[in-house]
């Protein structure tokens, strides 16, 4: 399976899947950091991804979006955006509805 | 050219009404020096009615070359003059960015190998 088709998988069999810099509760980068705190706050159960781990995914993840960097936030299988636009989302509270169908 | 002064002279493009482009890279596990880390702040209004998204997507695009080598991380506030008044006016703070937590060094180290 290609990197791409391994992703594609990854997105499509989780509801809410972050792909970050270390994990929620070690991250490794503070833009990872924040945008699983997010998450966390919206009381939302989701996969997450560290792409540290795996160099192939690091670099398969930028093609996959067309988004140069990480964090990237997928849910049901659409990509949401990265740091910023999480922060925005929820600061604005559209993010609890984004990911309402998710909610534990 | 300074990647500093790259990223300004290339967001010219979006005609800004307001931007700023800040090298944050010293607040991270870099280098002395680096340009790796930028925060900006740009106010157009070819944002008006696009989404978050597609704001994002337009600066990432004109900075593609950048942002596929010599820099890491890109904070971004991208606004409509409208957004950016009722900020203004608000006084609100434009969000910080986030504090260093040493993945750069773990990248640099894969990449390495």
């Amino acid at each position: 399976m290609s990197v791409q088709e391994r992703l594609k998988e990854v997105i499509q069999s989780n509801e809410v899947v972050l792909f970050m810099k270390g994990s929620p509760d070690f991250p490794q980068c503070g833009f990872s950091g924040r945008t699983a705190q997010i998450l966390k706050a919206c009381d939302v159960k989701f996969a997450s991804v560290d792409v540290l781990a795996d160099d192939a995914v690091r670099n398969g993840i930028k093609e996959y979006s067309n988004w140069p960097t990480v964090p990237q936030l997928y849910v049901r299988g659409e990509f949401i955006g990265g740091c910023d636009i999480m922060t925005e989302l929820y600061e604005s509270n559209e993010l609890k509805k984004i990911l309402q169908p998710a909610q534990s | 050219m300074r990647i500093q002064t790259a990223i300004e002279a290339k967001l010219g493009a979006l005609q800004p009404q307001f931007l700023q482009v800040e090298n944050q890279s010293h607040r991270h596990n870099v280098p002395p020096g680096a340009e790796s880390h930028f925060k900006v702040i740009v106010v157009s209004r070819q944002f008006n009615e696009k989404t978050l998204l597609a704001r994002h997507r337009m600066v990432n695009q004109i900075l593609a070359d950048e942002l596929s080598t010599a820099v890491h991380a890109l904070a971004l506030h991208a606004m409509t003059p409208d957004e950016w008044s009722d900020k203004n006016e608000a006084s609100a703070e434009i969000a910080e960015s986030p504090p260093c937590l040493g993945g750069s060094v773990a990248e640099n180290a894969a990449r390495k190998k």
